[in-house]
């Protein structure tokens, strides 16, 4: 696979020539890489109903991501960051974090925080303009997953100074997998670049801290190929600064599952900060903004075409006797998830006028104040009466 | 009252450790704070007193410090960063501007970042580049901050307490000119809360408004003025976000005269911002506009100049002399 033709010469990051750990093959075979030898006890251990939850998660996220790309497109969202393509590396990733755990995501992890409880209708707050957050990450329901960050890399520091505020604690390390805390932090191959992604791997190498790097390369920073990126594949980064580092094939969601699994349990128990590059592809655009038809080959598209995640598992799951009921079952819970999509979508008004000043500080804030009870005067001189 | 005398530096330190032993949540991080003390000695002994969990010789790196102090925080500690000089908080602008001010508005209150980051700023220490700047209309220009400047070791000692109470975040803006000379500090009671302006000298003809470093200056002014017979009232800002105005205004409504002196360069700094809000609030009882007398709007300069770039009680007296010249 090669990457954008104008590449020339520079060499191929994405081939295979780290080890990569796979388990289902392109055609959705049960065939490990050499690399993926010791997850196998644990990947055996998944049970059939977990195997159709993984596959379940991915259908029914890829409909209401279609859905909110729609909705896009129909002057109903600002905007909207398709996940088309990397549904197995968040899926995997995202089921293995255990329920204590912490999730930082960037913006374009709709798989993981449905799957830890964030309402889909949430992040269309964020895209709607009706909000900048869209969910109480300290409500329990919503799996302590974070919000979104729009500025590329942030998170990733976020994530390793809770990473280090468990380990201070005593939140971790202790020795329980099932309360021990760990912290999982998303970002991509363009974020990768970014100065506080580095940084984050310095403080988390020094500190020990208990956060699992997740970057999803999927070969594309807007219109910027990874090949520009990187002259090395981008697992040896983490690894430069001391941090063990997995590839794994991003669009294998029983490997991604297993990886990630294995990575937050050292992290967890005190081994310190594990870094997975998840080799994937963003099927989509970057957002509803971009048009990839002005950087990126349609040759190169079809060829990842080929390696849909879900058709892989699905094809995997056929093997293995499921039944033509289950697919159909899946396939109408996601067209039922992405109409309800539509539904509350379309209900969501604009916030209240005090949602602008009411959360500037925490403490009250006389400048603030003073700006709130004017406009409010000033809004209010137009009611039944002249401007 | 158990008064103290000490030196400001010391004043900062005493503070800290009250802070810390207030509450096991307060951690200090920072470049060489711990062993070495701080490039100040601001630090000093926190480490062994305190621990290597509490008292942390980060990386160097500021945009990792502000950035993990957020994470931090959001498990419940009460992060207290120094940033070593004024010139090097702009590697962590964007988690301060982007991440720090602008979280808790994101979270629509559901969390709370209490966080202060203390630069050391300003000059007159002869330093090299980067060294001697003063940042904080950077600061006092984004929502969500809190931005303070003690100018007196007692200020500094209360001030510190009251910033690592706060919820919010607050830039504490040391004046690093200040650091040495010493000053009384009670140890009991604080004398004025964090966000309060406070009259330091009173007088009848002209207000002098400064923050930092640049309040000894006003006063040093005011003697040399009061020997020629002009009466200056002297007004500490202390909190430089937000500004507590009604002493200015007293002051202003008294005198007619307001003359704002600051170390910064002037073009959209604080003192423009306290000379436009003096002019609408208080321009009936101004006899002649409002002056402000400020660092050039150059890059500070190298340390052989920095004397004629620094407003002194000579420039701060000119001012004086065209306010009542109206």
């Amino acid at each position: 696979m090669t990457g954008h033709a104008g590449a020339g010469t520079v060499r191929d990051v994405t081939s295979s020539e780290t080890e990569l750990v796979r388990v289902l093959d392109q055609d959705g075979r049960f065939a490990p890489s050499p690399a993926a030898e010791q997850y196998l006890p644990l990947i055996e251990a998944i049970s059939d109903a977990e195997l159709e939850q993984f596959y379940r998660d991915m259908v029914v996220i890829r409909a209401i991501d279609t859905q909110a790309t729609n909705l896009q497109r129909q002057g109903q969202l600002a905007l909207w960051p398709p996940s088309r393509g990397q549904e197995a590396a968040q899926v995997g990733s995202g089921r293995a974090a255990r329920t204590q755990d912490t999730i930082f995501p960037s913006y374009r992890e709709h798989a993981v925080t449905r799957i830890r409880g964030v309402d889909p209708v949430d992040i269309i707050k964020l895209m709607r303009g009706v909000s900048h957050g869209g969910w109480d990450p300290t409500d329990p329901k919503n799996g302590n997953t974070r919000l979104y960050t729009l500025v590329l890399g942030s998170q990733v520091l976020h994530a390793a100074g809770y990473a280090m505020g468990l380990s201070f604690d005593g939140r971790s390390g202790i020795g329980d997998l099932d309360r021990d805390e760990a912290v999982v932090v998303y970002y991509g191959d363009g974020a990768s670049s970014q100065g506080d992604v580095h940084e984050a791997m310095v403080f988390a190498a020094s500190y020990q801290a208990p956060v699992v790097f997740f970057l999803q390369n999927n070969h594309w920073a807007i219109s910027v190929p990874v090949t520009t990126q990187s002259r090395v594949p981008l697992v040896q980064r983490s690894a430069g600064y001391g941090i063990p580092s997995i590839r794994v094939d991003g669009n294998d969601v029983l490997a991604s599952y297993a990886v990630s699994r294995v990575a937050l349990d050292e992290a967890r128990s005190g081994q310190g900060p594990r870094a997975i590059e998840a080799v994937t592809y963003r099927l989509g655009a970057h957002t509803t903004s971009d048009d990839p038809t002005k950087y990126r080959h349609t040759d190169e598209e079809d060829i990842w075409a080929l390696r849909d995640p879900i058709v892989r598992m699905r094809t995997f799951l056929e093997g293995r006797g499921a039944a033509a009921s289950f697919f159909d079952d899946v396939d109408a819970e996601g067209a039922d998830a992405a109409e309800d999509l539509r539904a509350r979508t379309v209900e969501l008004g604009p916030p209240p006028v005090s949602r602008m000043f009411d959360h500037v500080y925490s403490d009250p804030h006389p400048l603030i104040e003073e700006q709130k009870a004017w406009q409010a005067k000033y809004e209010a001189s137009f009611e039944g009466g002249q401007a | 009252m158990t008064l103290e005398t000490m030196p400001l530096s010391k004043a900062m330190n005493a503070g800290l450790r009250k802070a810390m032993e207030n509450d096991p949540k307060v951690i200090l991080m920072g470049e060489d704070i711990g062993k070495l003390g701080g490039v100040f000695r601001v630090t000093e002994h926190l480490q062994r007193d305190f621990g290597e969990k509490r008292v942390l010789d980060t990386p160097l790196a500021e945009s990792g410090i502000v950035g993990t102090a957020i994470g931090l925080a959001m498990t419940g500690f009460r992060p207290v960063i120094e940033i070593q000089f004024d010139g090097f908080v702009f590697p962590a602008f964007d988690q301060i501007t982007t991440q720090l001010a602008k979280l808790t508005n994101r979270h629509e209150g559901r969390l709370s970042l209490p966080i202060v980051i203390r630069i050391p700023y300003g000059g007159h220490i002869g330093a090299v580049e980067h060294h001697q700047e003063s940042p904080e209309a950077y600061f006092t220009h984004t929502p969500g901050l809190r931005v303070v400047s003690p100018s007196t070791p007692n200020d500094a000692y209360w001030m510190i307490q009251e910033a690592i109470a706060s919820n919010d975040p607050v830039i504490f803006m040391e004046p690093k000119s200040r650091y040495w000379p010493k000053g009384e500090v009670e140890l009991e009671a604080s004398s004025a809360p964090l966000h309060a302006s406070r009259v330091v000298r009173t007088g009848t003809d002209v207000t002098l408004v400064g923050h930092g470093a640049m309040v000894t200056t006003l006063l040093q002014a005011a003697a040399l003025a009061e020997a020629e017979g002009t009466s200056c009232e002297v007004v500490d800002v202390r909190s430089l976000s937000p500004v507590d105005y009604e002493p200015i205004l007293d002051s202003v409504r008294k005198t007619g005269h307001m003359v704002y002196a600051q170390e910064a360069q002037g073009f959209t700094s604080l003192g423009s911002e306290i000379a436009a809000t003096v002019m609408e609030r208080a321009f009936y009882a101004l006899e002649a506009p409002v002056l402000r007398v400020s660092g050039y709007d150059t890059p500070f300069p190298p340390a052989k100049l920095e004397g004629l770039y620094l407003p002194d009680a000579d420039r701060i007296l000119e001012a004086v002399d065209r306010s009542l010249a109206y």
